[in-house]
């Protein structure tokens, strides 16, 4: 609702009047969205006293699950539209509770989420020790990469699972995993494998990559070069924007930026396409447009690879979209999504074996036949070698789908979800190899 | 080219001459929704022609005919209602209210009322197709979808897609008295008319699960394997069982093959080529044709059962959804 009076506001200030009655269409849905939610609310209060006949024969277990965020000091993105909800990635895991719960109510199960923020790593970790202390085995985890190790060594050889939506890093994946930790969220090198793939179908093989100075930006451009070998791109040029991020809101700047970009872009050898590495999203959205030569942008602006997006409705992805838009009010981001498969991991572990044991459990999770359904269009399952999910990913720009990868034709000896990301052969991760 | 095109025309008689032998006398009438056109394609099984298309509201989806014949009930799902035409005139009768996002629908066997599978608020409606009210709510998991009634009526059963459950509803009470764990995203649930199994497909955990609904214990479960097509594109949607109960029909969506299968073994005894993204089937009340909606491709495949063959793409409009046949 709020994103579409946002919306309106700004159409009428800027764009004629039939972009208004776009809006005006968009706002009258809204309500009508809310008239249908009022109605499900209704239906969700008569639950209860529709239970099913199986509830009187066994006590209800309940499940507690642990979302421990940290609470980063960021600088807050270009634009003024893709600015952080307070609460990503908690709205995916409310939402998934409430799934879980739908279903728990058919088995006696009841979910519950508590959340702990801190911006204080020491802190969270020893919350998180307490509650496993407590008996709360499963900790989704919206860490960035050090801490996540530190929480995970924290709690080596003690009841608890934690599940990672908080970083892409592939070393915590790789020559850092730790059997304790599974990946819900893509890694730096399934999504940039996402986008080369989709360059590969496209035949736009020389690519030009522009990368910030940050150590996440150098890590997603090692991804992208890696990406460049697999699927037949050729790198001709790679060049560092150093880039002062400094207040994001200043009066002006567009003629500033519009003098620098083009002359960052000159002189570079003929490309099909400029990639342009910026994690934290403080200079990405500069380049569309304003280049020396016209070429199309990707990568963290333009066109991007993602675990979700908002507009998307295949498989199903409409209700979905519709249950998160009813819970938060807002759209559902990349985070909200991978916190609600984690927390679906969790109640699909908890409605198949019937039990709340942690044990059981985690143990069910890490075989071969556990599998996950997240609108994707097929099972979501874990790489044996790793904990890392393997999914489909998006490849978008900010208002549509552009396309799927795995792209058709990349073809694997057992899943083509593998031709995304670190595969068997190449894995560093040694904790998942030993027996657990 | 004349020759090309004289050799064409030979062929197409033949094959004309084919479908005569095959499928004789009966001409039904098949109606398939197209999801992305708002209409409904109208075929003669005889002629395997379309021969009218009607315009109707916004995402039409699950369709039924009426006990009597004469009315064809539609979810248009985003319309959040469901609308009436009369199957004959085609022309629009009046709209029956629903819960959101309407999907799929079946009637009670004496004809009325009607159970609606509302995607969109974890509730399976129970609508009285006269008087044009809601008589009830029953809540179910998260995202019903499929609905399959026992040929007595006294069992409804609907499948919900995220909670992974067929859930038994006694028609009676309006109460759920039991729920089933399948594999992931149940898509469609089905009584043999026997009423001795309960057919219920999952798209994404890649199998079919057969029950027995006197005691909800499970019969067996089917896996499927096609050379040369990947296990995850393996999506199974659509089933039909022929009124003897021996045969089933599978459609196994992007896998764009019908299996067919031995009831009594749950073996398949073979797949059949159709359209893209098959999802839903229906078959002709002589059993004698099997219609399959080919979202991707745009076209419905007819199934000649005897010989197990395809024997004719039919153009619809885009992403041909849903499809139900008359009775006469």
């Amino acid at each position: 609702m709020t994103d579409n009076f946002l919306k309106l506001f700004i159409f009428n200030g800027r764009q004629g009047p039939f972009t208004f009655c776009i809006a005006l269409s968009i706002l009258c849905l809204s309500i009508f969205g809310t008239v249908t939610s009022a109605r499900a609310q209704d239906a969700a209060k008569e639950g209860p006293a529709a239970a099913p006949a199986k509830a009187d024969e066994k006590p209800t277990l309940t499940i507690p699950i642990i979302l421990l965020r940290q609470l980063r000091d960021k600088n807050p993105p270009l634009s003024l539209l893709d600015l952080p909800p307070p609460d990503e990635g908690v709205a995916g895991a409310r939402l998934a509770i409430a799934d879980n719960n739908t279903t728990g109510r058919f088995l006696n199960q009841s979910f519950k989420l508590e959340i702990i923020e801190n911006a204080d790593v020491a802190e969270l970790i020893k919350a998180a020790g307490e509650q496993v202390a407590a008996g709360s085995g499963f900790i989704v985890a919206d860490l960035d990469a050090g801490p996540l190790i530190q929480l995970a060594d924290a709690l080596a050889g003690k009841p608890a699972l934690i599940l990672n939506v908080g970083t892409p890093d592939d070393s915590v994946r790789e020559e850092n995993c730790r059997a304790n930790v599974i990946h819900l969220s893509p890694s730096r090198t399934m999504l940039a494998d996402a986008l080369g793939q989709y360059f590969a179908w496209k035949q736009w093989r020389n690519w030009f990559l522009i990368y910030g100075s940050q150590p996440e930006d150098k890590l997603l451009a090692d991804a992208y070069r890696r990406a460049a070998k697999r699927f037949g791109g050729k790198i001709v040029e790679e060049r560092e924007f150093k880039y002062e991020s400094g207040s994001r809101r200043a009066d002006g700047g567009f003629e500033q930026i519009q003098q620098q970009i083009p002359q960052f872009t000159q002189n570079a050898k003929d490309h099909d396409v400029v990639i342009v590495v910026d994690e934290s999203q403080q200079f990405a959205d500069y380049f569309p447009f304003r280049t020396w030569t016209p070429r199309p942008v990707a990568g963290s602006s333009g066109m991007t690879p993602t675990s979700w997006h908002p507009a998307l409705e295949l498989w199903g992805g409409t209700q979905f979209q519709n249950r998160f838009r009813r819970l938060a009010n807002r759209n559902m981001r990349p985070l909200d999504y991978d916190a609600w498969i984690a927390v679906r991991v969790i109640g699909e572990a908890a409605s198949r074996k019937q039990t709340d044991k942690f044990a059981d459990l985690n143990a069910y999770i890490h075989t071969p036949e556990f599998e996950v359904a997240a609108f994707k269009g097929v099972k979501t399952t874990l790489r044996s070698w790793n904990g890392q999910l393997r999914q489909p990913l998006i490849v978008t720009t900010p208002k549509l789908l552009v396309s799927i990868s795995p792209q058709p034709g990349f073809l694997h000896q057992f899943t083509e979800l593998d031709t995304l990301g670190i595969d068997k052969p190449e894995t560093k991760c040694l904790a998942y190899a030993k027996p657990q | 080219m004349s020759r090309y095109q004289f050799s064409f025309a030979t062929l197409s008689v033949a094959a004309l001459m084919a479908v005569a032998g095959a499928a004789p006398a009966h001409a039904y009438t098949a109606y398939v929704t197209n999801e992305k056109d708002n209409s409904i394609t109208v075929i003669d099984t005889e002629k395997l022609e379309v021969i009218k298309t009607i315009k109707v509201g916004q995402r039409p989806r699950g369709i039924v005919i009426s006990k009597d014949g004469k009315w064809l009930i539609v979810c248009t799902s985003d319309d959040n209602i469901i609308q009436v035409y009369d199957s004959k005139t085609y022309e629009f009768v009046k709209t029956l209210p629903s819960g959101p996002d309407p999907e799929l629908l079946i009637l009670h066997p004496t004809g009325n009322p009607l159970y609606v599978a509302n995607e969109d608020d974890n509730l399976v409606t129970v609508v009285d197709i006269n008087e044009g009210t809601i008589i009830s709510d029953v809540p179910v998991g998260v995202e019903p979808e499929g609905m399959g009634i026992s040929p007595d009526g006294k069992v409804l059963v609907n499948t919900s897609e995220t909670t992974n459950m067929a859930h038994f509803i006694d028609t009676e009470t309006l109460k759920t008295f039991d729920n089933i764990l399948v594999d992931s995203r149940p898509r469609v649930a089905i009584f043999n008319d026997q009423g001795t199994q309960l057919w219920v497909s999952s798209e994404i955990g890649g199998t079919v699960t057969v029950m027995n609904p006197a005691d909800r214990k499970i019969i067996g479960k089917i896996s499927f394997e096609i050379q040369g097509v990947a296990k995850e594109a393996i999506q199974p949607v659509g089933v039909r069982i022929t009124k003897d109960g021996k045969k089933a029909f599978v459609a196994l969506g992007p896998a764009n093959r019908i299996a067919i299968i031995d009831t009594a073994t749950l073996k398949v005894e073979k797949y059949i080529l159709v359209g893209q993204r098959v999802w839903q089937i229906y078959l002709t009340p002589d059993d004698k044709q099997l219609y399959t909606t080919n979202g991707a491709s745009n076209d419905v495949t007819v199934i000649d059962v005897e010989s197990q063959k395809a024997i004719k793409s039919i153009k619809t409009g885009r992403y041909p959804w849903g499809v139900v046949i008359s009775k006469e």
